[in-house]
Formats: C-alpha cells, sequence, structure tokens
C-alpha cells in the first residue's frame, strides 16, 4: 500500500456524520495529494454553498485527525472548498482551535453533543438495515425480539451497527442484544412494532437525504450521473 | 382543475414564490450569499426532469406572463399561496416580499394568496408592521423562515419568548396558518439547524394555529413523523418532496411518501410545487398517476386512492384556507356520479 492509498483509507473512515456514510463514497473528497516528504493536501466539497457548517467543522476536523495519523504523514492541509464558511471552517482545523473558538460568537459548546445524536440515530437505523432481511427470511417476532447480536449472521451492515454502537459506547459484544432503546435497553416484544417503525423511518430520513446530496453535488460539480 | 380519466382535481399548490434574485438585486458586498442562495435553489431545479430545466439567468427572476403560463396555464393549478422570503441581507429588494407577491396577487383575484412574514428579532416594531400588514393584505398565513440572519443573528426559534408574542399576535387577529421553514443556519450553530422540537412547543401552546412545516422538516423527517403524529395541528408540506425525489429519487419518494402516509396521513398533507424552483405541471400530473410501488420494500406502506390525491393536492389546503372548492372536485364527485346526478 503506497502512501497516498493510506491516506485514502484513513480519508475512508471519516464521515458524514448526518448521512452516516463515508465521506469518499459520498464523493466529498475532490482531491488528495501526498508529498513525498509527507506533506498532504486533500480538498473536500460539499452538495451546496449553505450545507450546515456545523456537520462541515465536523468532517474537516476528522479528515485533518484521520489523516495525520498516517504513518509517514508529516503535516496535513484539509481544505473545504466553495463553501460560506469556507475560512472559517479552515483556519479554524488548522489551528486546532475548535468549533466554539472558530466560530466565536455563534456557538456555545463544541459539537460532540450534536455528533452523538446523530449516532443514536444511525443505531437506530441500523437496526432496520439488520432486522429486515432477517424478517424477510422468515424470522419470526419472538426470535428477532430476543436475538443477540453473536447469533446473527454476519454482514457489513451488522459491522456497521457494532461499530456505531461502540462510538457511543452502547454493548456492541456478541451477548448484546439487536435490538436496544437509545439509553441501551433490551426491546420488549411488545415494543418491537413500534420500535422497527421508527428504525426504518430513520433509515429512510437518511438515505433520502443522501439522495438529495448526491443528486445536489453531482449537479454542483458536472459529475454526470449521481453515483 | 385538472381533470384525468373523468376525475377532476382542485390543486392548491401551498408553496409558491415569484421572486427576484436578479444581480441588480445583490446586495453589494453580499453577492456571494445571494448567489449561493440561488446557486443552492438551481440546484434543486435540477433535480426536476430534464425537459423542464431553465438557463439560469432566466431562473434568476421570471416575468409575470412565465408565472401565469407555467403555474395557471399549463400547470394545473388553481390556487397559489406565496409564501414570502425577505433576505434583505442579500437582497437589496428583498427575495420575495409581501408586497411583491400581493402586487400579483391582486391581479388574479382568487387565484393567488399573498402570505406575511415575521420575525422575533424586530420586537415591537415587528408586531406593529404584522398589524399594518394584516389591515393592508388580511393575511390568512404567514411564512416563518428560521434561519434568516439579521444583523449578525444566524436565526432564532419558535420556543423563544419573544416568538410566543408573534403567534399570540396571529391568533389575535386570525392569521391561522403558520408555515415554517427550517434552514442551515440557524443560530447557535452548535446546535442541529434542522430540530422540529421548537415547532412542537409552538403547536402545543398554540392549538388554534395550523402548522405546516415546509418540506416536511427535511432533512430531519424521521423527527418531523414522530412529532407531527403527535399533534393534532401540524401538517406536512411536501414542497421539495415533490420537486426533489418524485422525478430524482423514485424509490425515496415512495418511501418518503409512505411514511408521512404512516405518521401523519392523507388528510394533513398539503401539495406545495415550489415554483419556480420546479414548475407545476409534471408534479401534479405526476402526483395524479403516482401509486405505492408493488414491491416488497413498500408493501406495508399506505396506498393512494383517488380520494387521497384529491385530498393532498389541493382539498387539505382548501380547507386550512377557506377556499371554496366545486362541487364537481369534491370527495367522491368523480364523473360518472356527477353524471347520474345531471
Amino acid at each position: 500500500m503506497t502512501l497516498l492509498d493510506r491516506v485514502y483509507a484513513a480519508l475512508d473512515t471519516v464521515r458524514d456524520p448526518e448521512l452516516d456514510e463515508s465521506v469518499l463514497s459520498l464523493d466529498f473528497v475532490s482531491s488528495c495529494e501526498v508529498s513525498e516528504q509527507g506533506a498532504a493536501e486533500v480538498h473536500l466539497r460539499l452538495p451546496t454553498f449553505f450545507c450546515a457548517p456545523n456537520f462541515a467543522f465536523l468532517m474537516v476536523a476528522d479528515a485533518y485527525d484521520a489523516v495525520l495519523a498516517v504513518d509517514g504523514v508529516g503535516s496535513a492541509s484539509i481544505l473545504l472548498d466553495d463553501h460560506f464558511a469556507s475560512n472559517a471552517i479552515n483556519d479554524g482545523v488548522a489551528a486546532r482551535a475548535g468549533f466554539v473558538h472558530s466560530f466565536a460568537g455563534e456557538a456555545q459548546h463544541e459539537l460532540e453533543e450534536l455528533r452523538a445524536n446523530f449516532l443514536h440515530k444511525a443505531v437506530l437505523a441500523g437496526q432496520d438495515r439488520v432486522a429486515r432481511p432477517l424478517l424477510a427470511d422468515g424470522w419470526t417476532p419472538e426470535r428477532l425480539s430476543a436475538a443477540r447480536l453473536g447469533d446473527l449472521p454476519g454482514s457489513p451492515d451488522l459491522d456497521r451497527l457494532r461499530n456505531r454502537r461502540e462510538l457511543l459506547g452502547l454493548p456492541a459484544g456478541d451477548d448484546a442484544p439487536l435490538l436496544m432503546d437509545a439509553a441501551g435497553r433490551p426491546v420488549t416484544i411488545e415494543a418491537m412494532p413500534l420500535h422497527l417503525r421508527r428504525a426504518r423511518t430513520t433509515r429512510v430520513g437518511m438515505e433520502a437525504n443522501g439522495g438529495y446530496c448526491r443528486g445536489l453535488l453531482a449537479d454542483r460539480y458536472n459529475l454526470g450521473t449521481t453515483p | 382543475m385538472y381533470e384525468k380519466d373523468g376525475e377532476k382535481y382542485f390543486v392548491v399548490d401551498s408553496h409558491s414564490h415569484f421572486w427576484d434574485a436578479s444581480q441588480e438585486n445583490w446586495v453589494p458586498g453580499a453577492e456571494q450569499y445571494a448567489k449561493g442562495w440561488i446557486d443552492c435553489f438551481y440546484g434543486y431545479h435540477k433535480l426536476g426532469p430534464p425537459e423542464t430545466h431553465w438557463d439560469w439567468n432566466r431562473y434568476l427572476k421570471v416575468t409575470e406572463e412565465d408565472f401565469v403560463r407555467d403555474v395557471f396555464d399549463e400547470g394545473h393549478v388553481d390556487v397559489a399561496i406565496f409564501q414570502s422570503t425577505y433576505l434583505r441581507e442579500w437582497y437589496r429588494d428583498g427575495f420575495n416580499t409581501l408586497e411583491r407577491n400581493a402586487a400579483l396577487a391582486e391581479r388574479y383575484p382568487g387565484r393567488l394568496i399573498a402570505n406575511g412574514r415575521w420575525d422575533p428579532r424586530e420586537g415591537d416594531a415587528g408586531l406593529k408592521q404584522l398589524e399594518e400588514d394584516h389591515l393592508r393584505y388580511n393575511l390568512r398565513g404567514v411564512k416563518l423562515y428560521t434561519a434568516e440572519w439579521r444583523q449578525g443573528s444566524r436565526g432564532w426559534s419558535l420556543r423563544d419568548p419573544e416568538a410566543f408574542r408573534f403567534l399570540e399576535k396571529c391568533q389575535e387577529l386570525g392569521i391561522r396558518n403558520i408555515h415554517v421553514h427550517k434552514g442551515p443556519t440557524i443560530w447557535p450553530l452548535d446546535k442541529d439547524a434542522f430540530d422540529v422540537a421548537d415547532v412542537d412547543t409552538a403547536a402545543t401552546s398554540f392549538t388554534d394555529l395550523n402548522f405546516i412545516v415546509e418540506h416536511v422538516g427535511l432533512p430531519r423527517i424521521e423527527d418531523f413523523c414522530f412529532m407531527a403524529v403527535q399533534e393534532p395541528n401540524v401538517y406536512a408540506g411536501l414542497s421539495v418532496v415533490v420537486g426533489g425525489l418524485m422525478y430524482a429519487r423514485p424509490k425515496f419518494f415512495a418511501k418518503v411518501m409512505g411514511e408521512l402516509l404512516f405518521w401523519v396521513g392523507e388528510d394533513k398533507m398539503l401539495y406545495g410545487g415550489d415554483y419556480n424552483i420546479w414548475t407545476p405541471r409534471w408534479q401534479v400530473e405526476g402526483l395524479v398517476d403516482w401509486q405505492m410501488p408493488d414491491e416488497d420494500q413498500f408493501s406495508d406502506y399506505p396506498r393512494l386512492t383517488t380520494d387521497s390525491r384529491k385530498k393532498i393536492l389541493g382539498l387539505n389546503a382548501a380547507r386550512l384556507y377557506d377556499i371554496p372548492v366545486p362541487a364537481q372536485a369534491q370527495l367522491g364527485a368523480s364523473a360518472t356520479q356527477a353524471g347520474a346526478q345531471a
């Protein structure tokens, strides 16, 4: 793996917190270069000029941390282009100033609560992604409601769900229940239909947003057919 | 009225505009925001069918002739409701003001309704302006843009005590329909700008008012659904849902419609075409022809009936705005029945 490959692999771990998808799969990385001396320069782009600055800040800051952590990278420059708050975000991240300082007077808190909020949505949506195919395979409600992660067939959706739970400090091991509420409590069979409804709605919301974002990005940067 | 297969549809477009984003109207020094705003709209425009796309210059400002042709003559719209948006920080004469909308509305009586606006940050002067606007235009609704920039502030919340004073004033004046747009730059920036929780608070406190959440709270459809299901006076404005998804992402359109039909219900969904982000014709014709797909992944979503389409396309909004609906477009008044009565 070349250094550049490793930088791309690092960028693949950076997610749009709102959509819970990698910035690479969303095509938000417009260029990525690394010099022989290990200086990385990454340009990011978003679907609109007015995309929410808080999420944009998180992506730029996360990309900065991820790229700088790559063995062989000595310095990183992460630049968000074509955004109303490009300068505040780019300068703030480069100076490691944090969000509150970068948007002095407009924010009172760092963005961890916001991030956690969206991870909770991802965890809820992820339960639909994992449970829906099981129901289609004939799992009974009783079996589903009692299922633990270790009982389930392996899949990228299951890995993703475990990962998001780990990030929140929620149970993610083999004995953790598949269906759990925001506090990490198992969902009873009585509560399961509504829980699954909410999980699906959350997933539909996030995926539909991703649809808008892809369409707007493709038009903004003439990417041809939307990814 | 739009007629298809013997059925008549009375179409109320609950979210329409007559904007001026021409370059002459950009505030010097704020050109990048004025351009950024309309470019963002133009991006959404391109999510519609290619044959409906306009060039950018024409998109900036349409003429009265364009509007009448696109909306009334070709667009099947019987009554359109203008939602005012000011954005004076970026557009010198405002983007889409009540004055501009009302001037057009006066020339097409009965076909256009111009909604007002208010901003709690304007305090007593804003309250007085609202009273004057109501006196002059007999307002039936307002459009609130909680993310609007104003003198260094990036927005406000419907939970603010100042906002409650304006809601009380609306109640007192009989301005019943409160259209709320959630936007991307609400202050404080460290919170989720699209959070619809403040609508919940306001709707619970002002049960005589109707709260129409535009764009169904996009991109927080789930939060909107979970909130709206609990509030009898919260409605789903479908603008951007139809225009942005029906052509570009038909599967997501079906899922989003399915979620809305399940949580909010067909009695509380209002068609909005968002002219001139999109023209209404393809949206109205498309909705009348649309049905939930038969595939398994859509199997537990509600189906649309002719009556549901009639409600969503016009009857629901007509009820909120006291718009008279011709007998032949009422529920159950199909051509066959009308023929039998004649």
